[in-house]
């Protein structure tokens, strides 16, 4: 089976980004790739560009990565992050507008059947608060 | 992955396969069964809905949010519909996998 888009999780804090990873392995399987990230380089809150860009890395497949986030910062910290990535990386990471726990449950699940970067990100952002 | 094809483009010799089974499971359809029945319905390529009712509404099985905004409650006979060329393996899969309770 060809690879499955993978996930980047992106909390300010740590055990936030570690437990979401944690549940996306437990529910949804180890068919797609998780990497995760949080915290500033002292160790308080916060999001760090490069530990985004290294997360990123880890996670990353072909098909593509879909970045889960939860506030402010997270947001624009991996924006920051893509905007870094080579060139052609930089069209295959996508941001999702979702909460940051059930987007990604739903976004694994949805990459695991195979299907694209865009359907993973519509999957998520399907959940969006009404 | 489109998980629903235009029903007019199947062949008129497919034909649609249905199923019903009772959901046992203790906190009803909540979010770990729909992953594993979303996920088990990704595996064919038939079109395959699920109901509450056999009246409906019917919902796309391998829509993962889909499947939990549904908020099926536990003792409600669950109905599948399935159109394509492994319609019949895909309602046996996912009516075993309810009867199983999620293994």
């Amino acid at each position: 089976m060809t690879e499955n888009v993978s996930l980047v999780i992106v909390s300010h804090s740590p055990d936030v980004a570690r437990g979401t990873a944690e549940m996306v392995r437990q529910m949804v399987g180890d068919e797609v790739k998780v990497a995760h990230c949080g915290g500033n380089p002292d160790g308080g809150l916060g999001t760090d560009v490069q530990r985004i860009l290294r997360a990123i890395d880890e996670a990353w497949s072909p098909r593509g990565v879909a970045i889960l986030v939860d506030l402010g910062g997270a947001e624009t910290n991996s924006e920051m992050a893509i905007e870094l990535l080579p060139e052609d990386r930089r069209s295959r990471v996508v941001l999702c507008n979702s909460p940051i726990v059930e987007g990604a449950i739903m976004a694994a699940t949805e990459a695991s059947g195979g299907a694209s970067l865009a359907e993973v990100r519509a999957t998520a952002e399907e959940l969006s608060p009404r | 992955m489109s998980a629903f094809s235009d029903p007019d483009s199947a062949s008129a010799s497919q034909k649609a396969v249905t199923g019903s089974v009772r959901l046992l499971h203790e906190a009803g359809l909540h979010a770990r069964p729909a992953v594993k029945l979303s996920k088990l319905a990704k595996k064919f390529s038939a079109r395959i809905s699920i109901a509450n009712s056999p009246d409906g509404p019917w919902i796309d099985a391998k829509s993962i949010v889909k499947l939990m905004a549904a908020k099926t409650p536990r003792d409600t006979l669950l109905h599948f519909h399935a159109e394509g060329d492994d319609a019949e393996a895909a309602v046996y899969a996912l009516v075993a996998l309810v009867e199983q309770d999620f293994p």
